[in-house]
């Protein structure tokens, strides 16, 4: 579903990625682990397409899982443009190429972000941003918009699953909001938008161990699903008691040091980076 | 009868378009006048023609324990002015809330001169520019506070967002204090929109003229909560924000 290949970029001239390759089949959950410094919000971020994190060699090929109420047209017939809106609305088993994408783009083709330090904006309501920007992916995507009384609904659902007030989501984005409440919100977002593919950058950090326990709960019923795949970025083996990985990889300097199923991340904990990776 | 066609030397038209402004000027004449009785409350909304230039000066009196409150929307196409001189009695307040819109080479700008006369009055002004292209847009606010004014309390916010290289503002907050004992705040800042709340909102699907609309919106949301009656001058913000993202 995810298919990283000897992915190298560099931020501000310095390489960070060094030849990362890594795949992540639909219907599993993966984590990275690994020191600070190690590059594993880069590659988090060179996932979502950040401006500034540049990729100088390597390739990433997103293959959504085909929509299940809409399969594809004559293909033939279609010209480039409606093939890749075809794509992005997920009829196509064909991969597409992440990285020529906007990040507006990857998040309408099912991409998401959960971000480690989640970012304020002043002046906007959650509502209103998390209304306008499913919009924007449902109308890239063919689909219609969610009316105002649809869109509470759905919002109010996800909010109470992950043990949030609706009322949080009157207030302007992350403005005054506690570390942990800024990742209980990601989640909540997580769940409004449904993605097809999400990458969780330290979404434990922050977290005290109800809200640990709420986030996993929350990761767990939103894409523990067929066709979906998680890409898990921890520094602890903490929220891998409430998410249990498929297989865990080891970063260092850039590069998947050591792959492995759920005991690497404990044999981490024991042992630490240095040792484990020797 | 009209006064004399100003000057760019004199410091209140120092970034005024005056070839837009001297076909206008005859039909400006004296300054519109407002008086707000003593005790009285007023509250004005002043939303944009569809005139390219659009200039209006009004001289403001404030009685004792009066108070007004202004709502203004400056989005001319080429010349848009709003000149305020506003006097407070004892115990008067003026609130002032304002934006400039601007987009091409339209210049906008707000001059006030808000004259504290007497003991006990409060004046709070915030004003919001965005500009992109070669707009400019001003805010020119001078403050005085007379002698015996005292317990004056008189805050300036001005704040501008510039889209462009090419565009200019002017924040001009200034300061004539003849009583020891007043409270007077003025800050002023100027910047562009965050990269990172730009990739945070594309991260989500908004593409980049939608996600820079939104935080536009978000940088001047605050200025007509206070109104009994936003619904008008808010969408004719929106609306010229869209024009300039």
């Amino acid at each position: 579903m995810l298919e990283i290949t000897n992915l190298h970029a560099t931020v501000a001239g310095k390489p960070i990625l060094n030849g990362v390759s890594l795949s992540v089949p639909a219907g599993e959950v993966h984590a990275i682990m690994g020191p600070n410094g190690s590059g594993k919000s880069t590659l988090a971020y060179v996932l979502a397409g950040r401006p500034g994190y540049e990729v100088t060699e390597g390739s990433v090929t997103f293959t959504p899982t085909r929509h299940p109420r809409e399969s594809g047209g004559p293909a033939s017939l279609a010209t480039a443009e409606e093939k890749r809106d075809s794509r992005l609305r997920g009829n196509d088993g064909e991969g597409l190429d992440l990285l020529a994408m906007e990040p507006f783009e990857r998040a309408a083709a099912g991409l998401f972000l959960g971000f480690q330090y989640p970012v304020e904006i002043p002046g906007v309501s959650y509502l209103q941003f998390l209304r306008e920007s499913l919009n924007s992916q449902r109308r890239a995507r063919g689909e219609p918009d969610l009316s105002g009384a649809e869109f509470i609904k759905l919002a109010r659902a996800q909010a109470s699953l992950l043990g949030m007030d609706t009322e949080m989501l009157k207030r302007p984005v992350n403005v005054g909001f506690s570390g942990g409440e800024k990742k209980r919100a990601e989640m909540v977002q997580m769940g409004i938008m449904d993605p097809k593919f999400a990458i969780l950058d330290e979404t434990d950090s922050g977290l005290d161990i109800d809200a640990l326990k709420a986030v996993g709960a929350g990761i767990n019923s939103i894409m523990r699903k067929p066709g979906k795949g998680v890409l898990l970025i921890t520094h602890y083996q903490r929220l891998l008691d409430y998410v249990r990985p498929d297989k865990v990889h080891v970063l260092q300097a850039g590069k998947i040091e050591r792959s492995g199923g759920p005991e690497l991340a404990l044999e981490l904990e024991r042992e630490g980076y240095a040792e484990a990776a020797a | 009868m009209t006064s004399a066609f100003p000057t760019r030397k004199q410091e209140q038209w120092r970034y005024a378009d005056l070839d837009a402004l001297q076909p206008v000027w005859e039909q400006l004449g004296e300054p519109e006048r407002i008086a707000v009785l003593p005790g009285q409350k007023l509250e004005q909304v002043w939303l944009p023609s569809a005139d390219a230039v659009q200039v209006r000066r009004v001289n403001v009196s404030l009685g004792a324990g009066a108070s007004f409150r202004l709502f203004a929307l400056n989005i001319a196409e080429q010349y848009g002015r709003i000149d305020l001189q506003v006097d407070l009695a004892d115990g008067a307040e003026f609130n002032f809330f304002a934006a400039n819109i601007g987009t091409g080479l339209s210049t906008n700008e707000i001059v006030s001169n808000v004259r504290h006369l007497e003991p006990n009055g409060r004046s709070h002004q915030v004003v919001r520019s965005v500009l992109n292209g070669k707009a400019t847009g001003s805010y020119l606010g001078k403050i005085e506070v007379a002698h015996g004014a005292q317990k004056t309390d008189a805050e300036q916010s001005v704040k501008a967002m510039l889209l462009d290289r090419g565009a200019t503002a002017n924040a001009k907050p200034e300061l004539e204090i003849f009583a020891d004992d007043v409270k007077c705040n003025h800050g002023a800042t100027v910047g562009e929109l965050d990269p990172n709340q730009l990739f945070y909102l594309g991260s989500r699907g908004l593409p980049p003229a939608e996600a820079r609309a939104l935080l536009l919106e978000g940088f001047i949301a605050g200025l007509w909560q206070s109104a009994s009656e936003p619904g008008a001058i808010a969408d004719a913000a929106r609306e010229a924000l869209r024009r300039v993202v």
